[in-house]
């Protein structure tokens, strides 16, 4: 359960996910956000009124996946990081997952890293096809990951080497 | 051990200058605070506790729990977690609670 | 003896914000701050901010206390004094404080107390190890002055504080073995969970410290399991390696000047402990001394922000300033604590005002 453990369950997760329709047809953003909590910057984030206007500050976000062109913008705007934007039209095989990304070294393009799912475990290697700035003052990073279609839903981190957990 | 590289943060440390510990030279910054420069040298132990003489650690960090009192310059019950560090600084580990000398 | 029309005691998020608010109806401030910086824990708040634009959501802690810092410093009707502790509040109105060695008495017309709070211990066998410390003391060591705390962590605590630090550990390169908590669910915000989860760092409901052990310095902790009337469960004991324990068990108000100052006190569970009575505007039951922050409520920074902007116009309009333009921003200031509080989050520190203010069971 996600309040024991930090991990969204797949019925958590079936109520923010978009039609598969909409995810062949190209990128669109996954709010991954499940609790009630005074915090509206993704709605006044998104141009393109996809996030829709919250009532109360409180309120879940909601998207109108039709309007969502997969920008992106609200992937660096939102400050706990729940938002992910996964692009299925990629190519045959594969699917891009775009992950927020606020830690050191950066990745470069082209780099093998792990990726990792919603517990920290390691999916497997992928590739960096694109790493992007929030901007100065923003300083969170948008990194682009090639992952198989099959990964794409799974697929929430990178670890660069470096430092391993568990046990 | 000080941070190098950080995704966030840009650290001033001011200029580099060289303080005492129990008498034994210990690298530190003028922007530091005494004990983030012990810590960064690996000094946990600050002083013993004066009933029982177990030793005592930084705790809040921020001035208000008194568990990182220490003799700095001769002067006892200084809370080297908000007292910055200055060249020659002679810092000691206090034992019970001090005495004014 | 040093005058002014408004004193404010602490120059954290409530403090600057009550400063900024008095000063701009016409009220000439000062504030005392302890630290060299003024900021209060905002200096170490790597994260972004949650809330509404209002409240600088998407903002970086740091970045709002640089942003509120220098709102102070543009103007000229707000002196800041850093480097100086508040010492006492005296029956005649003086207030006493060190400054550079020296002992200064000032005379205000108006106190705002935003003193904070600070951090809880936890009891368990060898709590007094050295590398046992607050979760926020970490925080200042690696974000204030850039120092890791050691090698591998254990938090305590899921709450906010324990989630945010052991995510801002791992930007530094720290490991974290766990994050433990006593309650049977994270207390703190599921994003920030989510985030050091997806970082392979395991959350244990339902568990505590059972023990601390080390040789002069923390070596490692057994924690246990509790079951559900939060009991250690036998042979749950699990050995975890840790050269550093952080404990973010919550936070008490900071209050030593209000019980000083003669505020009546109240015990509240919601807001962490004794808290001044206040009046809706933030007035405690001595007139003319104001609260805003943790020290009347422990809660989260957005709020105090807009605490501190209610108790500076409170104060400036009892001193005749702003007479057209206070009310309304008064009323705003409310609206925002309201809505900031109307969630589930917020339910717990709703029911702890309506108890304060004696209004128990009413609707809010």
């Amino acid at each position: 359960m996600l309040i024991k453990t930090g991990i969204p369950t797949p019925e958590d997760l079936e109520k923010v996910y978009p039609s598969e329709e909409r995810m062949l047809k190209g990128p669109v953003a996954i709010i991954e956000c499940f609790q009630k909590i005074p915090c509206n910057p993704c709605t006044e984030a998104c141009k393109q009124g996809a996030i829709l206007p919250m009532k109360d500050i409180n309120d879940i976000p909601e998207m109108d996946f039709e309007k969502c062109n997969g920008c992106g913008v609200c992937i660096s705007r939102c400050p706990g990081l729940a938002i992910f934007i996964v692009d299925r039209s990629y190519s045959e095989k594969e699917a891009i997952v775009r992950i927020p990304y606020e830690f050191v070294p950066l990745p470069e393009v082209g780099q093998k890293v792990v990726g990792l799912n919603r517990a920290g475990e390691e999916l497997g290697t992928f590739e960096v096809k694109k790493v992007q700035s929030g901007g100065k003052k923003n300083m969170t990073y948008t990194v682009w990951l090639a992952v198989p279609q099959e990964l794409c839903m799974e697929v929430r981190n990178i670890r660069l080497g470096g430092v391993t957990h568990g046990e | 051990m000080r941070i190098v590289e950080h995704p966030i943060l840009d650290f001033q440390r001011g200029e580099k200058v060289t303080f005492y510990f129990d008498g034994q030279p210990v690298e530190g910054y003028t922007e530091e605070t005494i004990a983030a420069a012990l810590h960064a040298a690996g000094i946990r132990v600050l002083g013993h506790s004066p009933e029982l003489h177990r030793p005592r650690g930084l705790f809040c960090a921020i001035g208000n729990c008194s568990s990182c009192l220490m003799v700095v310059n001769g002067e006892p019950n200084v809370r080297v977690c908000v007292e910055k560090v200055q060249p020659g600084m002679k810092v000691e580990t206090q034992k019970g609670k001090g005495c004014l000398r | 003896m040093k005058q002014t029309e408004i004193l404010v005691v602490g120059g954290g998020p409530a403090g600057l914000c009550a400063a900024s608010a008095a000063a701009e109806l016409g009220a000439d401030v000062l504030i005392l701050e302890r630290d060299s910086k003024p900021g209060g824990q905002l200096v170490k708040q790597t994260h972004k901010f949650f809330g509404s634009k209002k409240q600088y959501a998407g903002d970086r802690g740091i970045q709002i206390g640089d942003f509120l810092l220098e709102q102070v410093e543009s103007n000229p009707k707000v002196e800041v004094w850093p480097d100086a502790t508040c010492l006492g509040i005296y029956e005649d109105g003086v207030v006493t404080a060190e400054k550079d060695d020296k002992h200064i008495k000032i005379k205000p017309e108006r106190i705002i107390i935003a003193t904070g709070a600070a951090e809880k211990a936890l009891m368990f066998p060898n709590n007094d190890l050295p590398g046992i410390y607050g979760a926020g003391a970490v925080q200042t060591l690696m974000n204030v002055a850039g120092v890791v705390p050691g090698k591998r962590v254990l938090m305590v605590g899921a709450g906010n504080i324990g989630l945010i630090v052991s995510y801002q550990l791992l930007q530094a390169g720290v490991e974290v073995a766990a994050v433990i908590e006593a309650a049977p669910h994270i207390g703190g915000y599921l994003v920030h969970a989510s985030k050091i989860r997806r970082a392979g760092v395991p959350i244990l409901t339902s568990h505590t410290v059972k023990e601390a052990y080390g040789n002069d310095t923390l070596e490692g902790a057994i924690i246990c399991r509790l079951d559900e009337k939060w009991q250690p469960i036998p042979g749950t004991e699990q050995d975890i390696k840790a050269d550093v324990m952080c404990l973010a068990v919550g936070l008490s108000p900071l209050t030593e000047l209000c019980w000083q100052a003669g505020c009546k006190m109240k015990y509240i569970a919601e807001l962490s402990g004794h808290v001044p009575v206040r009046n809706e505007y933030l007035e405690t039951t001595r007139p003319g001394l104001y609260v805003a922050g943790d020290v009347s409520g422990v809660e989260e920074a957005s709020s105090a922000m807009v605490e501190g902007r209610l108790a500076g116009i409170s104060a400036a309009l009892s001193l005749g300033y702003g007479k057209d333009k206070a009310p309304q921003l008064q009323a705003e200031a409310l609206a925002e604590l309201k809505e900031l509080r109307s969630g589930p989050t917020g339910e717990k520190i709703m029911n702890g005002i309506m108890k304060l203010l004696g209004k128990e069971g009413a609707a809010c």
